[in-house]
């Protein structure tokens, strides 16, 4: 299979695509196309306004049979998106579709020299000239097929991540749910309430969690992190780490011979536990004890004891009693999970809102932040669902509500995009305060008010109608009353085009999300890119929004940029579709880009050995000789090995020495000089 | 020897995932960059052999660029920590061989990075421009 061998004289069709005037509008298309019949080995040159569409597709199938091809080139767009169209299109031709090779004259070429039409032409024919080049050395390859793992991991549990758990285990496959912290449910279960409908997020999310919890297809791991992964699609191998919680559930009792042991979630330990912290669920405005759970809807109901706090006086071993479900000296612990596809659904974090410090948050009492709000407005919340003063206990009359803040913003401190969900739940804010206090002002400070969904719209005139005060203008600063505690608001009304000092009791600011801090973390253990403000990278942003560059890798919810939860849950359920699809299929196609030995040629000298990453290379004994030997399930075809072997030993599929030394004389050599 | 009509011949050598998936976005945002630069596409920078490039100074290439993910995006983990490590290498020996070692380039480019493949085509093209034709030109052939 390694040999080089070329006892076929190469015969090239060469078809270039117009793209209507996408290409045509900067190249000269069919000066290329005559160009591409002079080139050596070339047989047959067309063109044609869409390559891609069926006509197009067909000619090249007609062409293979009638004039016996051998290799085939697109000059057209970019390989990315369409080298599988014309693959299938030369398959169906008759030829094996690594006989394929794609000259990229669009996105690297027409789009990028718009206006130099002859230099763009020429390049064009440079990139023909290229590929004809490397289609005349490509060989039949066959794409390696691999079994699939019939499992699923879902990476992170907040709704999005739920959903797609209970997606992917309703379509029967087992499914491990890994969640950093004590409990599921993300975001949502901190929110009093959900736009536009108004029903209660603990009142929808409940239930789910409780799918969750009882599906048999969910192996739901919380206080769990993922520590390493290995392998590809079809083959993850992941190290999870199951951090110490301290307390062990019903069935972990069972197994360590505790007749009805383990946590039941009644939380005497809690009534003895000396330490007092601030409770994060509660953003620190309530307090916990060192032996917590964040809020009493969690799942699974167990007690976790944050080891940071812990005295170790083990008054709360004494509290559980016979139950023995506290276990101060528990250690961390690993596991290893196969599972075939990934679904990543990490959320968000808020903006450190203190770093816009002209609104004065965090040195002023009463700005509070919208999550904190959503905390205050909720009857399970710290304040039993009374937004008061946190300054004196108030109730505040005036509410100004600061939108963007730190969203669209380009002075470098912010963040440049919209947050998407910020204009909405301050309308929603805005309807809270109305209904539960009587005579207060809700004053919404905006830019433009983003209500781009099903019945957003009318939700918005909805929060007008009830008497909610709103004015376009960016707050330029917030300034404290040091007596009153009140707060000024100083902005522009541009709609009035003069600018006001308002002052208010309460500033409400409408932080900008950005992403989680592990997700630099994360992304690097999936392989999985980030866009440039830092959320994880779709495939496609629009034809392939759930998946990632990595195959078997999806995207979910808010870690792919800002959405609500309708959107996150769609989302997710797209996750969990695309992420079955394989596993359902049982197998899928690894593209045959393996590196092969060339044994004559090979010293036996072991250098790559060490240099492939993941150890697919070994030395062995053949006929007497140390050789190299490929493990081509193993090998991923980056071909850093044959980019190093001294001797020239390794064959690159696809990606043969000959092939690229072929591209770099084409375009160095025979052109015109 | 830098006749008026001199038009660099300049090779890059990027990889599938961050540089080409860059240059793409490059395209799909219409920026705008100098036309001289021919691109050969392989799935990892850790695939260039020294020799290819030797080879395109060899054939009187002006100028070479390879171009890959950023350190620890590498879509094979390292790929390109070894390039780097053999561009390092080979700049050595271009300067040994009395080809001044700014013709050739390693540069990091991502695939959500559209805007900065323009600049470091816009930086290539102005780099070789002012060091002009390659003294290995007229052996080529
Ligand atoms: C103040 C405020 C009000 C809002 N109001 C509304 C509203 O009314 N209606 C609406 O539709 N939307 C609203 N939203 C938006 C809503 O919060 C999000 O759309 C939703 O929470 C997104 O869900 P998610 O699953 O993507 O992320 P999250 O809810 O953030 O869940 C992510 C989960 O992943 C876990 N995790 C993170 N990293 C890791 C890791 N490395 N390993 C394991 N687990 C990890 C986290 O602990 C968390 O449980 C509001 C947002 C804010 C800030
Ligand atoms: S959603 Fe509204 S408030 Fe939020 S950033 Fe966008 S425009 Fe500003
Ligand atoms: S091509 Fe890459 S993955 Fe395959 S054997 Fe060589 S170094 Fe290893
Ligand atoms: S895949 Fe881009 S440098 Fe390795």
């Amino acid at each position: 299979m390694a040999e080089v061998k070329k006892n076929e004289e190469p015969r090239i069709g060469v078809f270039v695509c117009h793209c209507g005037t996408n290409i045509a509008g900067s190249i000269d298309v069919k000066e290329v196309m005559e160009y591409a019949r002079t080139l050596p080995n070339v047989i047959v040159a067309d063109d044609y306004q869409y390559m891609c569409s069926t006509p197009g597709q067909n000619k090249i199938a007609e062409a293979i049979d009638e004039q016996k091809l051998t290799g085939v080139v697109v000059a057209a767009c970019s390989p990315r998106l369409h080298e599988p169209t014309f693959r299938n299109a030369t398959k169906a031709g008759g030829l094996n579709p690594f006989r394929f090779e794609m000259a990229n004259i669009r996105e690297q070429n027409s789009w990028v020299h718009m206006h130099q039409p002859e230099e763009a032409t020429a390049k064009a024919k440079d990139a023909v000239r290229i590929a004809v080049a490397k289609a005349s050395l490509l060989e039949d390859l066959v794409p390696k097929s691999v079994p699939v793992e019939k499992a699923a991991m879902v990476v992170g549990g907040g709704v999005g991540g739920m959903q797609a758990a209970l997606d992917l285990a309703n379509a029967g496959i087992k499914t491990y749910l890994v969640e950093k912290s004590p409990t599921i449910g993300g975001r949502m279960s901190q929110l009093d309430k959900t736009f536009p409908t108004l029903d209660c997020s603990q009142c929808i999310l409940t239930p789910k969690m409780v799918d969750v919890y009882r599906n048999e297809g969910i192996e739901l791991l919380t206080y769990t992190e993922v520590e390493q992964v290995e392998g590809y699609i079809g083959n993850f191998d992941v190290t999870l780490r199951k951090k110490a919680r301290g307390v062990i559930t019903p069935e972990e009792a069972e197994a360590r011979g505790i007749v009805g042991g383990g946590c039941t979630g009644c939380g005497d330990c809690v009534d003895v536990c000396p330490v007092i912290k601030p409770n994060p669920f509660e953003l620190g405005m309530a307090p916990r004890k060192a032996i917590y759970i964040y809020h009493p809807q969690v799942s699974p109901l167990i007690y976790t004891v944050d080891f940071d706090a812990c005295v170790k006086c083990g008054l709360c071993v004494e509290a559980c009693g016979d139950k023995k479900a506290v276990d101060l000296e528990m250690k961390d612990e690993l596991m290893n999970v196969k599972v075939g596809t990934v679904v990543l659904a990490t959320g968000y974090d808020i903006f450190p809102i203190e770093k816009k410090f002209e609104w004065g948050y965090k040195n002023y009492d009463n700005v509070i932040t919208s999550l904190e709000f959503e905390r205050l407005i909720c009857a399970s919340g710290p304040t039993g669902g009374h937004l008061v003063r946190p300054s004196d206990g108030e109730t505040p009359k005036r509410v100004a509500f600061v939108l963007c803040a730190g969203s669209r913003d380009n002075t470098g401190v912010g963040k440049p995009y919209c947050s998407r969900f910020c204009c909405m739940y301050s309308l929603k804010h805005a309807h809270q305060i109305i209904e539960k206090i009587p005579g207060v002002v809700p004053y919404i400070f905006y830019m433009d008010i983003r209500s781009f969904g099903k019945m957003y719209e009318e939700f918005y005139y909805r929060i007008q109608d009830e008497g909610a005060k709103f004015i376009r203008g960016r707050v330029a600063n917030i300034l404290e009353d040091p007596v009153t505690k009140n707060l000024h608001v100083n902005a522009e009304d541009t709609l009035l085009g003069r600018p006001i000092d308002m002052e208010v009791d309460m500033v409400v600011l409408a932080a900008a999300v950005q992403p989680t801090a592990e997700t630099e973390k994360t992304r690097r253990l999936f392989g999985v890119s980030c866009s440039q403000d830092g959320w994880l990278l779709e495939a496609h942003p629009k034809l392939n929004p759930c998946g990632t560059t990595t195959a078997g890798v999806y995207l979910a919810g808010v870690c792919q940029g800002p959405k609500d939860i309708p959107d996150t849950v769609a989302q997710a359920e797209g996750a969990a579709s695309a992420a079955s699809i394989p596993i359902h299929r049982g197998e899928v196609e690894l593209e045959p880009y393996f590196a092969q030995c060339i044994e004559e040629k090979c010293a036996g000298c072991g250098l790559c050995v060490n240099l492939c990453p993941y150890s697919a290379l070994s030395l062995v004994e053949k006929d007497g000789r140390t050789v190299m030997q490929v493990t081509e399930a193993k090998c991923k075809g980056c071909g850093t090995c044959g980019g190093f072997c001294p001797g020239g030993a390794i064959w690159m599929q696809h990606f043969a020495t000959p092939q690229i030394v072929a591209q770099i004389d084409a375009f160095l050599l025979g052109g015109e000089q | 020897m830098a006749d008026e009509n001199w038009k660099p011949k300049i090779i890059a050598i990027i990889c599938n995932w961050c540089s080409y998936a860059g240059a793409d976005l490059a395209g799909g945002a219409r920026i705008q960059y100098p036309p001289d630069i021919r691109a050969i596409r392989v799935m990892c920078t850790g695939r260039v052999d020294p020799l290819f490039i030797l080879k395109a100074f060899q054939d009187g290439a002006d100028g070479v660029l390879v171009s890959g993910c950023h350190f620890g995006d590498c879509h094979y983990l390292e790929g390109n920590y070894k390039a780097a490590k053999r561009m390092f290498l080979l700049k050595s020996v271009l300067k040994n061989i009395g080809l001044d070692d700014k013709r050739l380039r390693m540069t990091f480019v991502s695939a959500s990075e559209g805007a900065k493949w323009g600049t470091v085509m816009e930086d290539v093209v102005k780099t070789i421009n002012e060091l002009g034709p390659s003294p290995l030109k007229e052996f080529a052939r």
